[in-house]
């Protein structure tokens, strides 16, 4: 089980030996507020909140676009994205996403915390980890389109500026996954 | 109300994707520091074991929210023109559940996800391309349902208006709400996950204590009214009616209203009666005590949209105007002398002038009821030549383009 760091930083550790040692996560508390500052100062400044699968989908679409323009041309859902001359990163959501993953990374590095590993449960082996990350990657992204938002794009940002929309979105995302938890408890204890 | 900046106008295009960077920088590096790219902390959550995930996603909610509303009641930013995402209730909804089967599958979101790969997850880097996989998928067969997707729309639906209530109580209330799960969170922590003390120190008692006192305070400053919002701006705009900066001729107008790249908007304010005896082609009847409802409408115009208000002189469309600028509607002008003026220019002598017409009344005696269907309602631009000050400044606006996951 992780432990958390206490509520003052702890002794600073410098050079390269300590970065090596994986430095304890934030108390939930304290990470829960400082996202709720990069929540806010995202809406203070330029009225938008975070996301995420949007990025995603335009970053795909670069690669359809590149490989089958016409089909782009022809499927509606599309068009607004990459249609004709229209350059599918041209977006807001694309560069938080490109953030996000510099962030997570030089997050990691700083913290020591970067390491090549397959994460799962004490039962699951690896290969299967593997599969089920794949599977469950398919539904998220399959929902978050279908639902126009993933967790950070309606369930964080439209849940504090209170949308009625978001909020019963954030309901069904945790009842779907505790409806389902039972079932595949095999697969995480 | 000077945020959101107009981060464009400022920046550029590229400087406002700068901005955009920064900000998942900042979102990612806490996504991480959170504990968010290891999977089986993510999934611990739906066996009530390490509530990581409710209490920092809620810790972020409630803060924002508080920060938010704070600042808009201060009129630091324009609740108006921050993105408030669209109510699709039922797309939303099962949009949600299978989110809620992929999570307990795979153990990410799209945007934890993203951070697990950048630490070098394997796990999570095989759950971004399933992610991108379902994407792609969706984008494939939305095609086959696209009514459902676009079903129970309802807009811009905020709490405040489910429940008919002052927005400071509903602040209050998710804050409770929020403490109220958070206490639940840890009991379950301490009695199924077996965590001990060391997270659960003293305090966060005190972080609580902060959110319910900024909930209170946030409650007791409000949200300002359109008279509040117009009082703040006073300083600014009213030069600008003082000017007559913002008066359009009628032939400007005119010649707006031709312009194939322009989306025109051209609201009359007069009363139901006086539109339907006369009014300009395309002109729609919004009374003043309507306007409102045209505010969210009006605030997700683009950028190449001009809002021309006008009721028979220039009085209740200068309230009008006051009204739409208060509450963040960019690109607004009033028609110059009204439909009185407009008629004198375009009527070729039609209608009879009334001789002692009423203040900002209809001035022309007008038979029947032509509403557009007069030839003055859509003159020839051609046909009448007339020397104008060109006023119309096409400026950007403000807040989000697209706004949600785009």
């Amino acid at each position: 089980m992780a432990t958390y760091a206490k509520a003052s930083p702890s002794r600073a550790q410098s050079g390269a030996k300590a970065a090596r040692v994986a430095r304890p996560y934030m108390h939930p508390y304290l990470a829960g507020t400082l996202l709720g500052v990069v929540l806010f100062l995202a809406f203070f400044i330029t009225g938008n909140g975070l996301g995420a699968s949007g990025g995603m989908n335009r970053i795909l679409v670069v690669f359809e676009d590149a490989l089958l323009p016409a089909h782009i041309d022809r499927t509606p859902y599309l068009i607004s994205m990459a249609g004709g001359d229209r350059n599918p990163l041209e977006s807001w959501v694309v560069f938080v996403t490109f953030g996000t993953v510099i962030g997570g990374f030089a997050s990691g590095w700083f913290n020591g915390r970067l390491k090549f590993e397959t994460v799962r449960g004490p039962r699951t082996p690896v290969k299967l980890r593997w599969v089920m990350a794949f599977v469950g990657g398919a539904f998220m992204g399959y929902g978050a389109r279908l639902a126009r938002g993933c967790t950070s794009g309606q369930a964080l940002s439209g849940g504090a500026v209170l949308s009625v929309g978001s909020w019963a979105f954030m309901f069904a995302v945790f009842a779907g996954a505790y409806a389902l938890a039972y079932f595949v408890r095999k697969l995480w204890n | 109300m000077t945020f959101p900046l107009p981060l464009e106008s400022l920046l550029g295009q590229w400087g406002a994707y700068g901005v955009y960077l920064l900000i998942g920088i900042a979102f990612g590096a806490v996504l991480e520091m959170a504990g968010f790219a290891v999977s089986t902390k993510l999934a611990a959550q739906f066996y009530f074991k390490d509530m990581t995930v409710l209490k920092v996603m809620f810790t972020g909610i409630v803060v924002a929210m508080l920060l938010v509303f704070l600042a808009t009641g201060l009129g630091l930013l324009d609740y108006n023109l921050v993105y408030v995402n669209p109510t699709y209730l039922w797309p939303g909804i099962l949009g949600g559940l299978i989110m809620g089967v992929g999570f307990i599958l795979g153990g990410f979101c799209p945007g934890t996800s993203l951070v697990a790969a950048a630490t070098l997850k394997l796990d999570g880097i095989l759950f971004a391309l399933g992610a991108f996989f379902g994407i792609f998928l969706f984008g494939e067969t939305v095609g086959f349902y696209e009514p459902f997707w676009n079903s129970s729309y309802m807009g811009r639906f905020t709490l405040m208006e489910l429940f008919n209530s002052e927005t400071g109580v509903i602040v209050v209330a998710v804050v409770l709400m929020a403490l109220a799960a958070f206490a639940l969170s840890e009991v379950a922590e301490r009695v199924i996950g077996k965590q001990g003390k060391a997270i659960r120190p003293r305090w966060r008692y005190g972080l609580a204590g902060g959110a319910v006192a900024l909930s209170v305070a946030v409650a007791f400053i409000g949200q300002p009214s359109n008279a509040d919002r117009w009082n703040m701006l006073e300083a600014e705009k009213q030069p600008l009616l003082d000017a007559r900066a913002v008066y359009v001729h009628p032939a400007e107008m005119l010649t707006w209203m031709n312009d194939p790249k322009i989306v025109n908007i051209l609201v009359d304010v007069r009363s139901e009666a006086e539109y339907n005896l006369f009014h300009i082609r395309d002109a729609r009847h919004v009374p003043y005590a309507e306007l409102d409802a045209v505010v969210e409408e009006f605030n997700a115009l683009p950028d190449n949209a001009l809002v021309f208000v006008m009721s028979s002189d220039e009085v209740q469309a200068t309230q009008a105007w006051k009204y739409l600028i208060a509450e963040g509607v960019v690109n607004v002008y009033i028609l110059e002398g009204g439909v009185n003026n407009w008629i004198t220019l375009y009527g070729e002598g039609a209608f009879a002038a009334l001789p002692t017409p009423a203040a900002d009344a209809l001035a022309y005696a007008i038979p029947i009821a032509y509403g557009a269907s007069h030839p003055a309602a859509s003159p020839h631009a051609d046909r009448f030549l007339f020397d104008f000050e060109k006023k119309v400044v096409l400026t950007l606006k403000r807040g989000p383009a697209s706004g949600g996951c785009g």
